[in-house]
C-alpha cells in the first residue's frame, strides 16, 4: 500500500524523472468477485504506483458491481499508465479520473469525503476541552463514559487531520479512518 | 441427460456423451473439464499429472479426441503450449496439478504473459473444504498466479466450471492474447453439475476488446506518412498475434508505401528477410542500418511492438525530431515508454486494412522524394555490420547459422532459441521469410525454452522440420525433455552452439566488469552425444568448417530426436551491440569493437543503469 514513487520507464536505461507529481482521484468501477480488489492492490505495488487513500464497497447489489476509490501521487505519464493498467484488469468496467473530469465540469476537485472514528480518554479540563472542539468540528459522541469519548467525524481530509492533531494532546488512543468517498459534482453520473 | 452410457464401453471411442457439443448436460466436473476443451478446438494438451488431476486424467484415459503430451517438468509443458501457440495461432493448452506442479508451470506463465501468448492453464486443486488449512500439495495458486496470468479463476462451484473454461479461452486468445489459469479443487472434479456450452451471451461484459481502429486516426497517420522524407515502419510481435493476415498487410503497405521496414525480435518473419525493403533486426543487438533508420527518421509508424528497453537505448535519445504513430491493442502499451503523436488503438489486421485501402484511394507515393533517405539507408547498410572474421580451422558461430539457414531454405523448417549470443545469432543470420515459423522468448528471456517450445511446434506439425537453436548452458535447463520427445517420437533437432560459456553473461563481464569472468564458464559439460544415446535419441558432433554441411545435412534426414554438439568458437562476441546507456547512433560494431573500443564503451553512468 505504502510503496514509494518510481516512473515505470525501463528497469534498464532509466532517466531522471522530471515531471512533477500529481494527486489524482480514480474511481474503479468493478465486478464484485473473489479477488478483484487483490488484483487492483497487486497492480499497485507490482508496478510501484502509489496508494496514498483505498476504499471499496459493493455499489450496485444486483449487477454485483464495486466501485474502488483510490487516491495515488504520481507524474502525468504514470497516472496514464495507472488508468490503463487498472483497465486491463478483466473484471474492471471503468476507470475514470475524478480529478480530470472535475476540471473539465470546471470544478477545482472532486467531492471528496472520510469518515473518521477518534477515541479520546482523559478528565478534568482536557476532556471539557475535547468536547468543546467535537463540538466546533461537529464531531458526533457515539460511546462515552467517564474516562472516554469516541467521536464520529465526517468531512474532507483536511479537516479530518485537523481534528486529529487538535485530539492528540488531548488524550487520544484509537483512530480509525476509512478512506475517502468521493464523487463529482452536478447531475452527471460516472 | 441421464448418465446412462457413461460406464459403457463405448465412451473409449468418444461415441458417448461428449459427443454432443453444443448441448447442456449433467455431468461431472472432470468430464466437463474435458467437454469444454473439445468444445473450444482443443486437440493437444501437454501435461503431468498428481493427486488434485487425477479425476481429470482418469477422464484423459478414456477418450481419443484430445492427444495429450506427458512431459517431464511442468516448466516444459508450459513452454510446449507457448511454441505450439506461437506456430500455430491457436492457445496452447496444459494440465497440471496442484502445489508443485502449479509452482512449477510459473515460468512458463510469466514467459507468455512477456511475449502476448495465448495459454490455458489448467491446474489441480486441493478440495475446496481443506482450502486455506495447508493441506497436502496446496499453494495459493489464483494468488501466485495472478500477476504471471492475464486472468485467472478458482472454480468452488462444479456449475460455473463450464462458463469459466469457455471464459478462459476467450480471454486468452482476444485482444492481447496471453495465458489464463483455471484452478480446479479436486471435488469440484468429482462433482455433478450442468455443463452449458460455449455461448457468447454470457461472456464477461467488462472484457470487450476493441478491434477496430479510429477512422480518423487513421487518416490523420496516413497525411503524415504521405508527407514524410525519412520515414520507417517497425513493427513487432503485435503483427504476429494479429494472424496471417496482418502479415500479408504489412507487406502490401510495404509495397504502396516504399518506405523502409524493421522489425522486433519478435516480429521477425512478417516481412520476408528477402524483401527488399528489409533493414534487419533493431534494437540491441540490431543492425546499424535499422538503428540508425530509426534514429534519423522523421516518420516512424510503429506496429504491434512496444517500445521495450531493448529497442530505445536510453530514451531521451531515441529518435529525437520523429513523429511517431503507434498501432497497438493495448492502451497501456500506447505512450508507455515512448509519447506518440498518434495511437491508433486497435487489432493489427483490422487497422492495417484501413490503412492499406484509404492509402491505396488517396495516396501515391512519390518515390523521387524518398531517394535520399535510401541512399543513406544504402550507405549505412555498406557498413555491413554484421560482418564476422571466417574461419577456416574453428567454426565461427555466425557461419553455423548461415549453414543453418541455408541447407534448410527450401524445407518446410520451423526454428526455435533458447537464450544468449546463439538467440541473437539466430535472430541476425536466419532469415525468416514466413510469420510463425520463428520462437523465442524475447521479454522474460527464459534459457530453457526452446527445447520444449520445439516440441510443441513439432506436436502441431509432425512432418516439419522443427530446430531449437541452442546454447550450451541454456539446453541444460529442461533437457529433461528429450525423454519426451523420444517417447511420442518427435523428431526434434536440437543444434548447440557449443562455446562453452555462457556466451553472453560473459560478453557482458568483458564489457561491464573488467573481463572477470565470474561463474560464466560451463564446467563439467555433459557429453551431449552420449547424452542423446542416454535418452534413446540420436547424439551428432562437429568442430570442423568443412565437416559442417554434411553433418548439418545428416542431423536433417535422421528421422529421430537429434541432439548436435556444433563446437563453435569459444570467445566470439554478439555485435552490433548498444551499450546500456547509449543512444541508437553510438552502437559498438565488429570491426570497431577492439578491446580498447570495448573497454571504453560504457561509461560507469551507462554501468549503473544496466
Ligand atoms: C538476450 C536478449 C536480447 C534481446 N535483444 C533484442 C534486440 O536486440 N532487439 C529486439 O528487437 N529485441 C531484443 N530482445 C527482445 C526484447 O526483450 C523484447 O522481447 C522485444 O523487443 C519485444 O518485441 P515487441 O516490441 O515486438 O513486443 P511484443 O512483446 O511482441 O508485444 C507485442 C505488442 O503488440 C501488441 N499486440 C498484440 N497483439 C496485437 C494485435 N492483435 N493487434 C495490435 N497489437 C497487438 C501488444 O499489446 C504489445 O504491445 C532481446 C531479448 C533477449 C532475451
Ligand atoms: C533462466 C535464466 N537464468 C539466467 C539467465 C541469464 N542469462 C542470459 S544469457 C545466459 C547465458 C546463456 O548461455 P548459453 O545457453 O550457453 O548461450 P550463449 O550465450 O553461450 O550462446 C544467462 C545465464 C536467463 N536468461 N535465464
Ligand atoms: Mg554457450
Amino acid at each position: 500500500m505504502n510503496a514509494q514513487h518510481q516512473p515505470t520507464g525501463s528497469a534498464y536505461f532509466m532517466a531522471a524523472e522530471t515531471a512533477r507529481p500529481e494527486t489524482h482521484t480514480l474511481s474503479v468501477l468493478v465486478d464484485n468477485e473473489p479477488g478483484v480488489l487483490a488484483r487492483v492492490i497487486g497492480l499497485f505495488s507490482g508496478r510501484g504506483y502509489n496508494i496514498d487513500s483505498l476504499t471499496v464497497s459493493e455499489t450496485e447489489h444486483e449487477a454485483h458491481l464495486s466501485r474502488i476509490t483510490i487516491v495515488t501521487t504520481a507524474t502525468p505519464n504514470v497516472l496514464e499508465q495507472i488508468k490503463s493498467q487498472l483497465e486491463r484488469i478483466v473484471p474492471v468496467h471503468r476507470v475514470v479520473d475524478l480529478t480530470v473530469r472535475s476540471n473539465e465540469l470546471g470544478h477545482d476537485k472532486p467531492l471528496e469525503r472520510e469518515l473518521a472514528l477518534v477515541k479520546v480518554t482523559g478528565s478534568g479540563e482536557n476532556r471539557v476541552e475535547a468536547l468543546r472542539l467535537a463540538d466546533a468540528f461537529r464531531a458526533q459522541v457515539i460511546d462515552a463514559n467517564t474516562e472516554h469519548f469516541i467521536f464520529e467525524i465526517t468531512g474532507r481530509v483536511s479537516k479530518i487531520e485537523q481534528f486529529i492533531s487538535i485530539m492528540r494532546p488531548l488524550g487520544l488512543v484509537e483512530i480509525c479512518r476509512t478512506g475517502i468517498a468521493a464523487m463529482n459534482r452536478g447531475a452527471q453520473g460516472m | 441427460m441421464a448418465k446412462s452410457g457413461l460406464f459403457s464401453p463405448t465412451r473409449k471411442t468418444g461415441q458417448g456423451v461428449r459427443h454432443m457439443a453444443g448441448k447442456e448436460m449433467q455431468m461431472t466436473g472432470a468430464e466437463i473439464v474435458l467437454q469444454a476443451l473439445k468444445d473450444n478446438g482443443v486437440k493437444h494438451m501437454f501435461g503431468y499429472p498428481g493427486g488434485a488431476v487425477l479425476p481429470i486424467y482418469d477422464e484423459l484415459h478414456q477418450q481419443d479426441d484430445i492427444e495429450h503430451i506427458l512431459v517431464r517438468h511442468e516448466q516444459g509443458a508450459g513452454h510446449m503450449a507457448e511454441g505450439y501457440a506461437r506456430s500455430t495461432g491457436k492457445p496452447g493448452v496444459v494440465l497440471v496439478t496442484s502445489g508443485p506442479g502449479a509452482t512449477n508451470v510459473v515460468t512458463a506463465l510469466q514467459d507468455a504473459l512477456m511475449d502476448s501468448i495465448p495459454l490455458v492453464c489448467i491446474t489441480g486443486q486441493v478440495p475446496t473444504s481443506l482450502i486455506g488449512s495447508d493441506a497436502f500439495q496446496e499453494c495459493d495458486t489464483v494468488g501466485i498466479t495472478r500477476p504471471c496470468t492475464k486472468h485467472n479463476w478458482l472454480v468452488k462451484d462444479v456449475n460455473q466450471l463450464a462458463r469459466i473454461i469457455h471464459e478462459a479461452f476467450r480471454i486468452a486468445t482476444t485482444g492481447r492474447p496471453g495465458p489464463v489459469v483455471v484452478d480446479v479443487p479436486k471435488d469440484v472434479q468429482f462433482a455433478t453439475g450442468t455443463y452449458t456450452p460455449p455461448s457468447p451471451v454470457i461472456a464477461q461484459k467488462s472484457y470487450q476488446p476493441k478491434v477496430a481502429g479510429d477512422l480518423e486516426k487513421v487518416r490523420a497517420a496516413i497525411e503524415l506518412m504521405a508527407g514524410a522524407k525519412r520515414p520507417i515502419i517497425y513493427s513487432g510481435g503485435g503483427v504476429i498475434n494479429s494472424g496471417r493476415e496482418a502479415s500479408q498487410l504489412l507487406r502490401e503497405l510495404v509495397e504502396l508505401t516504399g518506405f523502409p521496414i524493421t522489425s522486433t525480435l519478435m516480429g521477425l518473419g512478417a516481412y520476408p528477410a528477402s524483401g527488399k525493403n528489409w533493414m534487419g533486426m533493431l534494437g540491441m543487438h540490431g543492425t546499424y542500418e535499422a538503428n540508425m533508420a530509426m534514429h534519423d527518421c522523421d516518420v516512424m509508424l510503429c506496429i504491434g511492438a512496444r517500445f521495450d528497453d531493448r529497442i530505445t537505448g536510453r530514451l531521451d535519445a531515441f529518435s529525437p525530431n520523429s513523429k511517431k504513430i503507434h498501432i497497438d491493442i493495448d492502451p497501456s502499451s500506447i505512450n508507455k515508454n515512448v509519447h506518440v503523436d498518434i495511437g491508433i488503438l486497435g487489432d493489427i489486421g483490422h487497422v492495417l486494412e484501413d490503412m492499406v485501402r484509404l492509402w491505396r484511394a488517396s495516396k501515391k507515393t512519390d518515390r523521387t522524394k524518398l531517394e535520399p533517405w535510401w541512399a543513406q539507408i544504402d550507405r549505412w547498410r555498406g557498413r555491413k555490420s554484421l560482418a564476422y572474421t571466417p574461419n577456416r580451422d574453428v567454426i565461427m558461430p555466425q557461419y553455423a547459422i548461415e549453414r543453418l539457414c541455408a541447407l534448410t531454405r527450401d524445407r518446410d523448417t520451423y526454428i526455435t532459441t533458447e537464450v544468449g549470443q546463439h538467440q541473437m545469432w539466430a535472430a541476425q543470420f536466419f532469415g525468416f521469410e514466413e510469420p510463425n515459423r520463428w520462437m523465442t522468448s524475447g521479454g522474460l528471456g527464459t534459457m530453457g525454452y526452446g527445447f520444449p517450445a520445439a516440441i510443441g511446434v513439432q506436436v502441431a506439425h509432425r512432418d516439419s522440420l522443427v530446430i531449437d537453436i541452442a546454447g550450451d548452458a541454456s539446453i541444460q535447463m529442461c533437457i529433461q525433455e528429450m525423454s519426451c520427445a523420444v517417447q511420442y517420437n518427435l523428431p526434434v533437432k536440437i543444434f548447440i552452439l557449443n562455446n562453452q560459456y555462457m556466451g553472453m553473461v560473459r560478453q557482458w563481464q568483458q564489457l561491464l566488469h573488467g573481463n572477470r569472468l565470474s561463474h560464466s564458464y560451463t564446467e563439467s559439460m555433459p557429453d551431449f552425444v552420449k547424452l542423446a544415446e542416454a535418452y534413446g535419441g540420436v547424439g551428432m558432433s562437429c568442430d570442423k568448417p568443412g565437416d559442417l554441411d554434411a553433418a548439418i545435412m545428416e542431423m536433417i534426414d535422421t528421422p529421430r530426436p537429434v541432439i548436435f554438439d556444433c563446437r563453435v568458437a569459444s570467445l566470439a562476441n554478439c555485435f552490433p551491440m548498444i551499450p546500456s546507456g547509449k543512444a541508437h547512433n553510438e552502437m559498438l560494431l565488429p570491426d570497431e569493437a577492439t578491446d580498447e573500443a570495448v573497454a571504453n564503451a560504457i561509461d560507469a553512468e551507462g554501468r549503473a543503469l544496466v
